[in-house]
């Protein structure tokens, strides 16, 4: 695996405001589908709101944005998919969704600990005349399949366009930035490449401050994310600690 | 009308006594009603999408993957009597194998049928045989699953062809003939696939790390589940089989098995039932003590979440496990018939309640440490759906009972237990 992409989001500079959601549908030509519901809907980044469960003056509240974590071991959504229609990029360590392959079964859905992955329970539409800002570089998904952020695949394949026109084999990371992050007015949401040890996100992910959600089910995401409040790094595990190691696989 | 009835009538084995064709008609048109109900409700689904049922991204698998884990397990007694009576040679089970046939082969056609329902894209089922992930337990299933239908089907067709006006043609008859030595080798074939899909079935949530209330450690590939569903699914089976075989003659108003036969099933039943319980308490200690603490996820506060509390684990293990257990394997319980079958329909309520835990409250509880506890009730498509299912059931009973040798004659002629 020559890069490990992920991200590192600092959940101390996330204000809420929802941008990042708002370039994630309008890169990946997410519809708008105003008869979903909050749990039909399709929104591959989607910010939650967190509180300490306090009230009054002690009650804190921050905004998680939940996207796919990319995890990297024994990735539950592609041991799953009986059609292998999930795989992970061994070039990019990102969790590629193939929708064109998809049954629709949504096994993965069931299998994602962070619930990342929206099955498309309607087809797609868009008000006359909003389809001529799609972007022409992302297929539209079509109904009955699951979709999933995919870092802003197509971004990637401009980069690798960009590199081989230039001659280089490599990306230059500048040339590959992911909506949400690109949109973030307060540079919460950082990207980089985890195996390269000077990328300031590699150095941001191994700070005192960065955590994972749920790493001890040991799936290895690589979606991280950094607060300097001891409520809100509570969040990031169930409130028990059993003092048991189970070794998987 | 006469003519009608002339021409039913040839079509029933001579020395059979069957309802009159009105009768029969009347008994079939409310089926007929929830089966056309089902199919419409079917079609909406396959037509609009999946919209049509009130599953959701957190929710993504409901009433019908319960469902088909239910009917599948319900129906392992096809596979399993089909192993006691040709590789391990338990004659006295041969009255209820055709039975066992047709019950087997409603409940694995009525699954996949429902699972085609289920899928977004269903023209797309292929693809599994064609990009098989081996790694995937859905595979497995689709696999096995697949296979063993086409395995009922030729266990179906010599039935078929014992029909009283198909008998009449002679190549049916040689090809009957000629199938029905197969069926043994059929039978293993059938306990081969039968032992793995309904295994897989049970790994299916099992392997969810994703899913602390439902992942298990276990062997080799296989989550603890894997064992466990095959064990309830055979313990159950021929629990179902009697109570079916108890239900179509209190339908008729015959006795169509031999007297002793369903204290036999009974005793397997029970026998099975209690190894089932106590490899379930086993599996449910490690869970509680090591696999779900080494994930950071305290296990007794999965029963905090009402409705589901830990009576549920109660239920499941005492009331619907060891206990209907007790009371088919004692001669002196067994022995009453209505302890008998309220202990077989016990045993299958439990198997009932066991994948409603793995599949539904595993979908309820909440993972992620800010999320909440969810809820999901079907939508009217996805109850009339699997009404369809039952109704096919019942109609391909009644249409197999009132045409085919599906019992065969008791010895001393048939008895009436009431009625006609």
């Amino acid at each position: 695996m020559s890069a490990r992409y992920g991200m590192v989001i600092d959940l101390d500079r996330c204000t809420g405001c929802g941008s990042c959601m708002m370039a994630c549908a309008a890169e990946n030509n997410v519809p708008p589908l105003p008869q979903a519901t909050a749990r039909t809907g399709l929104t591959p980044l989607l910010v939650r709101k967190i509180s300490n469960k306090k009230e009054g003056a002690a009650r804190r509240e921050a905004f998680i944005p939940i996207m796919c974590m990319h995890c990297e071991h024994e990735t539950p959504c592609v041991r799953v998919c009986p059609q292998q229609a999930v795989e992970v990029d061994r070039a990019t360590g990102i969790v590629m969704q193939m929708p064109q392959r998809c049954l629709g079964c949504r096994y993965c859905m069931t299998a994602c600990p962070y619930h990342a992955r929206y099955f498309n329970w309607w087809d797609p539409a868009w008000p006359a005349g909003m389809e001529k800002s799609l972007n022409p570089g992302v297929a539209v998904r079509m109904r009955g399949v699951v979709e999933k952020c995919n870092l802003c695949h197509a971004r990637y394949h401009s980069a690798k366009e960009k590199a081989a026109a230039a001659g280089r084999r490599e990306i230059d990371l500048a040339d590959y930035v992911p909506a949400c992050v690109e949109a973030c007015p307060t540079s919460a949401i950082r990207f980089g490449n985890l195996a390269d040890k000077n990328d300031p996100v590699y150095r941001e992910a191994n700070s005192p401050d960065a955590f994972r959600l749920l790493a001890r089910l040991g799936t290895e995401p690589k979606v991280y994310f950094k607060s300097k409040e001891a409520w809100v790094k509570a969040l990031a595990e169930p409130t028990f600690t059993g003092k048991t190691e189970v070794k998987h696989g | 009308m006469a003519s009608a009835a002339l021409a039913d009538r040839s079509w029933i084995a001579r020395g059979e006594e069957r309802a009159s064709l009105p009768r029969f008609l009347l008994w079939l048109a409310p089926w007929t009603l929830l089966l056309a109900l089902g199919v419409y409700a079917a079609g909406l689904c396959l037509y609009h999408g999946l919209n049509q049922t009130n599953m959701d991204n957190r929710f993504a698998f409901g009433l019908w993957i319960y469902l088909d884990l239910s009917i599948i397990a319900l129906g392992a007694g096809a596979f399993f009597t089909g192993f006691l009576v040709y590789i391990l040679k338990r004659a006295e089970l041969k009255p209820i194998l055709n039975t066992a046939v047709v019950v087997g082969l409603i409940c694995y056609s009525g699954a996949v049928a429902i699972l085609m329902v289920d899928v977004g894209q269903p023209l797309r089922a292929w693809f599994t045989f064609w990009h098989p992930n081996t790694h995937s337990m859905l595979t497995e299933v689709t696999f096995c699953i697949s296979c063993y239908l086409l395995v009922l089907c030729l266990e179906y067709i010599p039935l078929l062809l014992r029909n009283r006006q198909l008998r009449k043609l002679p190549s049916f008859l040689v090809f009957e003939h000629q199938l029905h030595k197969l069926v043994p080798v059929l039978a293993g074939v059938g306990t081969f696939l039968s032992f793995f899909h309904q295994g897989s079935l049970g790994g299916l949530y099992g392997v969810l790390r994703g899913r602390p209330f439902a992942f298990r450690q276990g062997f080799f590939i296989w989550p603890s589940t894997f064992f466990l569903f095959i064990l309830s699914a055979i313990a159950t089976g021929p629990s179902f089989l009697m109570l079916i075989a108890a239900a179509a003659e209190k339908v008729s108003g015959r006795q169509l098995v031999p007297a002793d036969l369903p204290r036999r099933l009974g005793f397997i039943s029970g026998v099975l039932l209690g190894i089932y319980v106590a490899a379930k308490c086993v599996d449910t200690l490690i869970w509680l003590n090591v696999t779900s603490p080494a994930e950071g996820f305290a296990p007794w506060e999965f029963y905090t979440y009402k409705p589901f509390g830990t009576y549920l684990l109660f239920a499941e293990i005492v009331l619907f496990g060891l206990l209907p257990a007790f009371l088919l394997t004692f001669r002196k319980t067994a022995g009453r018939r209505g302890i008998l079958l309220t202990a077989a329909a016990m045993a299958c309520g439990g198997v009932l309640l066991n994948r409603f835990v793995l599949t539904v409250q595993t979908l309820a509880l909440p993972t992620l440490p800010f999320d909440q506890f969810l809820q999901y009730t079907p939508s009217w498509q996805e109850l009339a759906s699997f009404g369809g299912v039952l109704a096919y059931g019942v109609i391909l009973y009644s249409l197999s009972y009132r045409y085919l040798p599906l019992f065969a004659p008791l010895k001393g002629g048939d008895t009436h237990v009431s009625g006609n």
